[in-house]
């Protein structure tokens, strides 16, 4: 289980102030259970993301996984523990082929029919792509489903994708959702997900909604997705906090 | 050979034993041993140190090993190898210098491979140098390439410095002929306090030649790297060159591109960038488990590759 409890991040501004994108989150996201983090842009969702992950270091509060506190851990020794993490843009190198990535994710040297069986898995005609740079060449959906096969290489307890749907087409969309859906199928793994997106909060087991740097709902998708989308409801979260924006 | 030579050997030209086809290597100052087939003929010059490399036209598939290793501290050598390909050929060369330096005094390996490469032939050329040893002793060495290709020939040369050599400055030019085609890849790598220098020189001379220079480098440490292109578009071309480079710690790397059009069709390109790793990339590998050391190796390794 990871619990978050009390997180808070905040990131100096000028003249000495702090401007907190995180204000004392708590939540407690359970084993095998997909959930979606929803809320408006700027709310602090990807923020949230990469403190689970390391890659932010929050200035309170604590990361707690199966009962570990985590939240003085590098990104590698998180990852160690079985947390993995998808990047909203994923990261391009020079030299670094599709099959070089899938064999570091997967942690043991794989044999190109294996790499290859993770890149169909995300809809990827594999002999294209195996021995190709993960390079400027490759367009944002490639990118986007050749980092998903890295997630799905690792297969660790947890992972985390910050916003799957950013930077790709309508096709891998629907696509995405399948990628996802078989994910879940087996409920071995967690899977935390950042989205803006009805059809996948629309397969996650809970929602989680972020506004401001705070939870403002959390609960069964039975629950909490009716009101995000029947009418002005979906802003009813920023009409409380934010008066008039909506 | 000893055993230091036949890692240099095997370092430099991948070979572990003798190999196939023509060959000629060098250890220590001397030749010690050499093949020469129906087709690929070696002859030793009379006037000055070195070889010639004679491939009759329509050599098709075979290869040619001139590997130089030096493992005596303190031996410098001035060595001129010529190749002359002939029409119709397609052949591929593995030069390359190792040194080992056990000793305090200098060791240098200087060397002039020229090449006269016929009409559609086609030429692969692999140069990799490498140092080792722990003496004081500096390894040195500047090599120097002069390439002439031949109406509708194509050129691949492919050079590394991976490791361990102090101080080397690379000189190539190429002039190429019409329909001529040249790429030249360079894989440059420099730690502790070692300079390297690459200048390269091209004149498109041709109509409808071309010429790729990629040029990859890491500098790490204190150490420095200067990279000088030139591309000369002379006739109906396209000329383009890159180079990309990856600065660490207290390194310095300049990079010098000069493109010059003296014909209306002349198209050409240079792309040049030096930069620090980027922290995400680190951060990216980092979420698979590894550490940052580890991440940062597995990048200049592909970048090397």
């Amino acid at each position: 289980m990871l619990e978050l409890i009390n997180l808070s991040f905040q990131v100096p501004e000028q003249s000495n102030a702090k401007k907190e994108i995180i204000k004392s989150v708590n939540l407690q996201l359970k084993d095998h259970t997909f959930t979606a983090i929803t809320g408006p842009n700027g709310g602090g969702k990807s923020t949230l993301a990469k403190l689970i992950m390391g890659m932010e270091k929050p200035t309170g509060g604590q990361i707690i996984w199966n009962g570990q506190d985590i939240t003085d851990l590098d990104v590698t020794e998180r990852a160690k523990l079985g947390i993995s993490f998808a990047f909203q843009q994923p990261v391009r190198f020079k030299g670094i082929k599709v099959k070089d990535l899938i064999t570091l994710a997967a942690g043991e040297k794989l044999s190109t029919a294996s790499a290859c069986e993770y890149l169909s898995k995300v809809g990827l005609c594999a002999r294209d792509y195996i021995n190709r740079d993960v390079d400027g060449s490759l367009s944002g959906g490639e990118l986007k489903r050749i980092e998903i096969a890295t997630i799905i290489a690792r297969n660790t307890p947890l992972s985390v994708f910050d916003e799957p749907e950013a930077g790709i087409d309508l096709w891998s969309f629907s696509n995405l959702i399948k990628v996802f859906e078989a994910m879940h199928e087996k409920r071995e793994n967690s899977l935390i997900i950042i989205s803006h997106q009805e059809r996948i909060l629309s397969i996650a087991d809970e929602i989680v909604v972020l506004a401001d740097g705070a939870v403002k709902a959390q609960g069964a998708r039975e629950d909490i997705l009716p009101e995000l989308l029947g009418g002005t409801t979906g802003c009813k979260y920023y009409q409380q906090e934010e008066g008039t924006r909506c | 050979m000893d055993q230091i030579q036949k890692t240099l050997l095997e370092e430099i030209a991948g070979l572990h034993e003798v190999p196939a086809g023509a060959y000629n290597i060098r250890a220590n100052g001397k030749s010690v041993s050499r093949n020469t087939t129906a087709n690929i003929d070696i002859v030793t010059k009379e006037d000055k140190q070195g070889i010639d490399i004679i491939i009759k036209p329509g050599t098709k598939k075979e290869s040619v090993h001139i590997p130089v290793v030096l493992s005596q501290s303190g031996l410098t050598e001035m060595v001129y190898n010529d190749f002359y390909v002939g029409d119709d050929c397609d052949v591929t060369i593995i030069a390359g210098c190792g040194i080992h330096n056990g000793g305090d005094e200098m060791s240098k390996h200087d060397g002039i491979h020229s090449f006269f490469i016929g009409k559609n032939s086609h030429v692969r050329y692999v140069e990799k140098h490498y140092g080792s040893g722990d003496g004081k002793g500096k390894r040195i060495m500047n090599p120097e390439t002069v390439v002439e290709v031949g109406e509708n020939s194509f050129m691949e040369m492919e050079t590394v410095q991976i490791r361990g050599v102090d101080s080397t400055k690379r000189r190539t030019s190429a002039a190429l002929a019409d329909g001529a085609k040249i790429v030249i890849t360079e894989r440059l790598m420099t730690h502790g306090s070692q300079n390297a220098e690459s200048y390269f020189k091209v004149d498109l001379n041709g109509a409808g030649s071309s010429a790729n220079l990629i040029s990859r480098s890491v500098a790490k440490e204190d150490s420095t790297q200067l990279f000088f292109s030139e591309i000369n578009g002379n006739n109906q071309c396209a000329g383009h060159s890159e180079c990309d480079a990856i600065i660490m710690d207290n390194a310095k790397i300049g990079a010098v591109p000069k493109i010059t059009a003296n014909h209306l069709e002349a198209a050409l390109i240079h792309e040049a960038a030096i930069g620090k790793i980027a922290g995400e990339q680190i951060t990216k590998l980092m979420t698979l488990g590894l550490t940052e050391a580890e991440a940062e190796e597995q990048i200049v390794n592909g970048f090397l590759r």
